[in-house]
């Protein structure tokens, strides 16, 4: 084998693990109940599909398959969800575009699903170096007709590990599919992980889901009607819903912006980056800090238009041509000052890249 | 000899056709292979002329019609 | 006198919305007689295309859940392997299954997904008004091919039976024709075979159906079943592609 899975000791002694982001994601869908897992070969996640081979397939009751497609795979994601297995699927940007459809029909039937997308260079074929261009494509929903999906921003592999269990919570409580947007950097750096729950002997099922009609009714899964009312009506029962994700599940992080004058709005390895620029300029005496948001989707507007009460600059850094930009400008209508540093297609400033745009920055508006 | 085979008796059967289900497409008329079904002239809610029994006596309850029916609208009833 | 013939009980009391002489009238009772005859009603799930037999699930009194086009290969294979125990088909076109699914359904059918297929070739788009299919016949004319399937620029009628037979996941594969009494009654022992074949977990079934349109042919009912009869039959010879219980009868 050229490479062989990280193997935890035991699952009970030991508590951290030195893992990599795309494995540590594979480990954790699997303590949190993973039936089913369809996947697809694409850098710069493979060892998420690789780990998924060699400890899922092997689970009782459970199964590790690689499709033909990512569209197949999304598709038996659906199949799986529909029987009551928690399913999941994970790709990179490319393979992500070929599963919208079948989000959009996962939307529709309040099928709960797992989607991770560790995003590379694009568009196109792209690079596959990690990027965040697909924010707009997760967050605003990339497949047909009006839906959302939940949508996490980790920005470690702990949080990697955190937010796969958090997404399978999400989707089974809400009946929706959850996306996880990493990157590549995410996927392939290795950090210390700790898991917080052990795998189930026994994968759940869903309640409340087909199992064929034994001796009762008979009982149908779908949207399509000829009726268009009927249609408007599950649409306004998922908005409505949507309305409760966004009321209890928004979730973001601060740091250092106590006392800051200029704060740089970023998520997932832009955040990363932003901390260390933060840490050095704090050293020299700038009063900077981040806001990072954690649910991409749904958005942390309050908290950000709290934040520009007392903070005027605000500075949002995407690796990508400026995309959640637009929901800070959203969230904010015009008050405060937003400026952007971006870099696409794969490349990663390093922190002092930022650190001094930042500084530039902070000199440029005579910030004390 | 030849009185002993006419002698064996017809098996005697029949058929009802659901007057709203049926849409008017003949293949009962068509595959009958007694010919004993036609077309009326009763126009059913939908529109379509529905397929009828004309001569009872010769139905032999074979359910060829009920067989080719796409719209599941022929019961056959057999001695 | 003995009532000997009535509606299948798996096959709800609503009027198909199906055109007069439509094959998937038939088809539909057929697989419901089978679904009785076996007693798998509770334990089927049934994924029906996006097509004319969209609506497959106010018919089947199975449960059911819409796929996506083409995607019902991938669906079924999800709800196998999640739970092995229940019997899955799907029932796609010919534009679902020969056209925009091809992919889904040659490799679920290479995997050996223990699921069964029942495919409608109508040799046209039903639904959406009679466009052309992978499965049109040359020289037909469709809405997409006015002055008839030209081979040169729209290629040959694709035959999936033979096209699938050869992969070694695949246990049955058989095509019948609806266009006579004796035709269906091989339909019906062709649907029964194929859902035995899942039963006995021996790999991927497909009855593949040769089916009349007599709207989109612009025929009337009774010389769609004839055309399908002597027509389709010449391009796509009923008759069992794939038997791995008896190899010798295979075509």
């Amino acid at each position: 084998m050229r490479w062989s899975a990280p193997r935890l000791p035991s699952r009970s002694t030991v508590s951290k693990v030195l893992m990599d982001g795309n494995s540590a994601i594979a480990e954790a869908a699997i303590r949190a109940g993973l039936r089913c897992y369809f996947g697809y070969p694409i850098t710069p996640q493979n060892e998420l599909t690789e780990y998924m081979a060699m400890h899922l397939g092997r689970k009782k009751g459970c199964t590790f398959l690689q499709a033909e497609s990512e569209v197949a795979a999304i598709n038996m994601v659906y199949g799986a969800s529909l029987v009551g297995a928690r399913a999941m699927t994970s790709s990179s940007s490319p393979g992500i575009s070929l599963k919208q459809e079948g989000i959009s029909y996962l939307a529709a039937c309040e099928l709960p699903a797992v989607i991770v997308n560790m995003q590379r260079g694009g568009p196109g074929l792209g690079s596959i170096a990690a990027a965040q261009s697909d924010y707009f494509q997760a967050t605003r929903g990339g497949g047909h007709g009006d839906y959302r999906t939940i949508v996490l921003g980790p920005s470690s592999v702990q949080e990697l590990a955190d937010m796969t269990m958090r997404a399978f919570d999400l989707a089974d409580k809400y009946k929706i599919p959850v996306m996880i947007l990493g990157d590549g950097v995410l996927g392939q750096m290795k950090e210390p992980v700790e898991f917080k729950r052990e795998a189930p002997e026994i994968t759940p099922t869903r309640e409340g889901t087909l199992q064929g009609a034994g001796g009762g009714a008979s009982r149908i899964v779908k949207t399509f009607t000829s009726n268009p009312s009927e249609l408007e009506e599950i649409n306004w029962s998922l908005f409505r819903r949507y309305q409760l994700i966004k009321k209890n599940e928004t979730t973001w992080d601060t740091y250092m912006t106590d006392d800051a004058r200029l704060v740089v709005v970023a998520y997932g390895i832009a955040a990363r980056i932003a901390r260390g620029a933060i840490k050095s300029l704090r050293a020299k005496g700038l009063k900077v800090g981040l806001f990072r948001p954690v649910t991409l989707w749904p958005f942390p507007d309050e908290p950000l238009r709290e934040l520009v009460k007392n903070v005027r600059q605000l500075l949002v850094f995407e690796m990508n041509m400026g995309q959640m930009i637009e929901d800070v400008q959203l969230a904010l209508a015009g008050k405060g000052e937003v400026s952007f540093y971006g870099r696409p297609g794969g490349v990663i400033p390093a922190p002092d890249e930022v650190g001094r745009v930042m500084s530039r920055l902070y000199y440029q508006k005579g910030l004390k | 000899m030849t009185d002993k085979t006419s002698a064996i008796r017809m098996v005697k059967g029949t058929i009802v056709i659901s007057f709203e289900f049926c849409k008017g497409c003949e293949l009962c008329v068509t595959f009958c292979p007694k010919h004993v079904i036609s077309l009326s002239d009763r126009i059913n809610a939908a529109g379509y002329p529905t397929a009828t029994l004309i001569n009872n006596g010769q139905c032999t309850g074979c359910a060829i019609c009920a067989l080719v029916c796409p719209e599941v609208a022929i019961e056959v009833y057999r001695e | 006198m003995k009532l000997i013939y009535t509606r299948p009980e798996s096959l709800k009391k609503a009027a198909f919305h199906y055109c007069p002489g439509c094959g998937h009238s038939v088809a539909h009772r057929l697989v419901c007689e089978v679904i009785d005859e076996m007693e798998l009603r509770g334990r089927t799930i049934g994924i029906p295309p996006p097509g004319c037999s969209v609506f497959a699930y106010n018919y089947f009194d199975v449960d059911m859940a819409e796929s996506a086009h083409g995607r019902g290969a991938a669906v079924a294979t999800g709800i196998k392997r999640a739970c092995p125990g229940i019997i899955v088909f799907t029932y796609q076109g010919d534009g679902d299954l020969a056209g925009i699914g091809t992919a889904e359904t040659i490799h679920a059918a290479n995997r050996g997904e223990n699921i069964t297929t029942i495919f409608i070739n109508n040799a046209v788009y039903g639904m959406t008004g009679g466009q052309m299919a992978p499965t049109t016949l040359s020289g037909m004319k469709t809405t997409t091919t006015p002055y008839g399937r030209d081979p040169a620029t729209e290629g040959r009628p694709m035959r999936m039976s033979e096209m699938l037979a050869p992969l070694e996941g695949v246990a049955y594969i058989e095509r019948v024709a609806i266009s006579s009494p004796a035709n269906i009654r091989k339909a019906k022992k062709a649907i029964a075979r194929a859902f035995r074949m899942q039963i006995d977990n021996r790999g991927f079934s497909m009855v593949e159906i040769l089916s009349p349109c007599p709207t989109n042919w612009k025929m009337t009912p009774v010389q769609s079943w004839k055309w399908v009869e002597e027509e389709m039959t010449r391009v796509f010879p009923p008759g069992v592609y794939k038997d791995v219980t008896e190899p010798e009868n295979a075509g």
